[in-house]
């Protein structure tokens, strides 16, 4: 079956200053249910708006069989809305809100009726044509608004947050409702939701989102048990995630521990490894591969969430069984359990430029640097001149490197002028004993930053580097230059 | 002694006595009274029945009507970009529309006067269309705010999702805008109309000679006829509440419209 819509490369940016939606590229087939889930802001209900072309992308292309679309207005796509508070017309009843779009395609009165008629019958609201929309609960207004939608037998069904009004036993409920109607009708539908269970529930493929950017798209399966990041592994479900090096083929340390793993990745590899609280299985001590004291055991309903701390890392596990507050127990995690990440090595790598006072620009800030690194053998006279190993001058004003930046030297402060440059905390994931945080400066530069120490989303912090621990490389291009010569 | 709190009622019940009950009483007693206190329809007959006084009823309407469809033509749009601008133009903008409300009224159409002498010469050539303009430009913020007050309230999804139906922007207008802001367009009416049959001042200070519902009191008052004058008011009260009543039908008919408005 062939792809019904196709995004390619979309970029949306309010104002020019920051990017909504990043390189945005997606294939949805002909009756697939797809879910973009992601926290508010992340951007998915934006590329919704450009599905139905009430916003423009700034570059790309949303293709529907092949045709770009994206210049053509809302009214002339064959793409419904449903909308996130329902958009019904206040002042009709509500057969002429189901008919509005059928009126406006010329049909018949009896085609019409005959169609509204159909179409409450699916949304179960059969007799109810004359009723005024005030009268209806939220629930019924939720299914007015469908029946509104696929009465005009649209190719594709968005739904924007078409259940974060109502409440959880209506929510999960309509949940199935959509779920069987998506199966009946055939039409495909495109999903947005914050909420990761009612994503998974319902979709067959889910586009997970964060600041603007896929992190990842798969099935529910997929996402849950290899999530691509850290992120991911974060938003969807539960997870305790750890810092951790490949120490052996098919083992993975982290928390002091080598534990046996199914990922295979060379010895020495940096990683982030994910576990979920219900592959943690609690032993009599000693019985595991460590031990943890029991820090809080909560009763969930159907399970206990028990919280452990071995050796400074905070273990969460999920057990049916409950614990002692203050007892040791063995800890184990079957190999599968656990989930190995690469860690992104494109971390804190910066184009920078050498100033003419040799201190280093980049990510809208200056910071104070070693410039001898880049050329071996060179020495700085003090007076502001570097010279080569030849003793031949150097001039260095205006050349373009490539700053890498030690995660565990990066720190933060709320001395805005304490440091080279000032940015906001975005996101932040606690990782075993600390926290890992994304701060991005004006311009949209990203650092990944870990303090111990909480901070909040939208914190405006300066980001301090100690001088030496600035890394100097020439640019390719300079490299290439230079070679040339 | 508990002080209740309808006690907080007891200055302005005085005042609605003293004020609007009292002087109602007073002007229902003249206009239903000849000079010599007895009652009598003859006022209301002679009003109906004098081709003078008719006429200056239906200029008045002409002139009022004229006024409120000038006012809602250049209200409406404004008020509709008003309405959709962000940021921080908007509340300048906003401040613009309301400003001529703050200088005072006689100032203004003294300066209207100036200016519209200098383009036609003198102003008694062209009465009708100078009482116009003066009450156009007078009344026109009471047209936009109710208008802005409505258009702002309402939900931009609502056009989009009209828009997403199927509907092209005119259609849009016309079958969701428009409809949702007839309140607006109502209590723009009743404030601009009314007024409009009324407002002498207007006219008398553009030297105007011509005649309108207010003039004719004025001028019955000013010549001791109090009977005459307590009658022309009573007719205006009951146009104003004709008007009123048929406004609010209209009004609740659009609310819960059965898509028949348009």
């Amino acid at each position: 079956m062939g792809n019904i819509i196709e995004l390619r490369h979309i970029a949306k940016s309010y104002d020019g200053i920051r990017n909504v939606v990043e390189d945005f590229n997606l294939e949805v087939k002909k009756g697939e249910f797809v879910t973009f889930l992601g926290p508010s802001g992340c951007g998915k209900t934006t590329t919704l708006r450009m599905i139905a072309g009430f916003e423009q992308p700034d570059s790309g292309e949303i293709l529907l069989h092949g045709r770009d679309i994206s210049e053509l207005p809302p009214n002339k796509r064959p793409i419904n809305t449903i909308f996130q508070r329902y958009a019904l017309f206040p002042h009709l009843n509500i057969r002429d809100n189901i008919a509005f779009g059928l009126k406006l395609k010329k049909l018949t009165k009896d085609v019409i009726d005959e169609k509204v008629e159909r179409v409450l019958k699916i949304v179960d609201l059969s007799g109810m044509e004359r009723r005024s929309i005030s009268t209806l609960s939220g629930g019924q207004q939720q299914r007015i608004a469908i029946a509104r939608a696929i009465v005009n037998e649209p190719e594709i069904l968005l739904l924007d947050e078409p259940l974060g009004a109502l409440d959880l036993k209506m929510r999960q409920e309509m949940q199935l409702e959509l779920k069987q109607m998506h199966e009946q009708l055939g039409i495909t539908f495109i999903y947005v939701t914050h909420d990761q269970e009612e994503a998974i529930t319902m979709s067959d493929k889910i586009v997970v989102m964060a600041d603007g950017v896929i992190q990842q798209a798969g099935t529910a399966e997929e996402i849950y048990n290899e999530p691509n990041n850290v992120f991911v592994a974060d938003f969807i479900g539960d997870s305790n995630i750890y810092n951790g090096v490949m120490a052996d083929k098919l083992n993975v340390q982290f928390c002091d521990t080598c534990f046996p793993c199914l990922d295979d990745y060379p010895i020495g590899t940096r990683t982030d490894v994910v576990v979920r609280p219900e592959d943690v299985v609690l032993t009599k001590i000693d019985e595991g591969q460590l031990n943890g004291i029991v820090r809080s055991c909560i009763f969930k309903g159907i399970h206990y969430e028990i919280t452990m701390e071995a050796d400074g890392n905070e273990i969460v596990a999920k057990s049916t069984r409950d614990a002692h507050v203050g007892d040791t127990v063995g800890i184990y995690i079957e190999p599968d359990g656990i989930h190995v990440i690469p860690a992104d090595k494109g971390l804190n790598h910066f184009n920078g430029i050498i100033t003419k006072n040799h201190t280093v620009a980049f990510a809208d800030g200056e910071f104070p640097c070693d410039v001898t690194q880049l050329y071996e053998g060179s020495v700085h006279d003090g007076k502001g001149h570097l010279f080569s190993k030849d003793g031949e001058r150097i001039h260095l004003t205006g050349l373009s490197v490539v700053v890498d930046l030690p995660l565990e030297h990066l720190e933060m402060s709320d001395d805005l002028e304490a440091g080279g440059t000032i940015g906001e905390v975005i996101s932040f994931v606690y990782v075993g004993d600390h926290y890992r945080f994304l701060v991005r400066t004006e311009s949209g530069q990203d650092f990944t930053i870990v303090d111990e120490d909480l901070w909040n989303e939208h914190d405006k912090v300066s980001i301090v580097i100690p001088k030496d621990k600035i890394g100097l490389r020439l640019s390719d291009d300079v490299q290439a230059e230079i070679t040339a010569d | 002694m508990y002080f209740s709190r309808k006690n907080l009622s007891i200055p302005y019940i005085i005042f609605l006595l003293a004020f609007v009950a009292a002087p109602m009483l007073v002007v229902l007693y003249y206009a239903f009274t000849n000079g010599e206190g007895q009652f009598t329809m003859t006022n209301f007959i002679g009003f109906f029945t004098s081709p003078n006084t008719i006429g200056t009823l239906l200029y008045s309407i002409m002139i009022a009507l004229s006024v409120t469809v000038l006012c809602l033509l250049l209200a409406y749009p404004s008020a509709y970009l008003l309405a959709r601008l962000h940021g921080h133009k908007k509340p300048i903008l906003l401040m613009l529309f309301v400003l001529p409300m703050w200088i005072n009224f006689t100032l203004r159409i003294t300066a209207l006067k100036e200016v519209l002498t200098t383009l036609e010469g003198n102003l008694a050539f062209h009465p009708f269309l100078n009482t116009v303009i003066g009450m156009t430009y007078d009344f026109l913020p009471f047209m936009i705010l109710p208008l802005y007050t409505v258009l702002e309230k309402l939900d931009t999804s609502l056009m989009e999702a009209a828009a997403d139906l199927g509907a092209n922007p005119v259609q849009v207008f016309l079958k969701v805008t428009l409809p949702l802001s007839v309140p607006g367009i109502l209590s723009g009416i009743t404030m601009v109309f009314l007024p409009a049959m009324t407002n002498y001042v207007v006219l008398d200070m553009m030297y105007n000679s011509t005649y309108i519902m207010g003039s004719l009191i004025s001028s019955y008052f000013s010549a001791y006829d109090w009977h005459n004058g307590s009658m022309i008011s009573i007719v205006l009260l009951l146009i104003i509440f004709v008007l009123t009543i048929a406004t609010k039908q209209f009004g609740d008919e659009a609310n819960e419209n059965r898509g028949t408005v348009l």
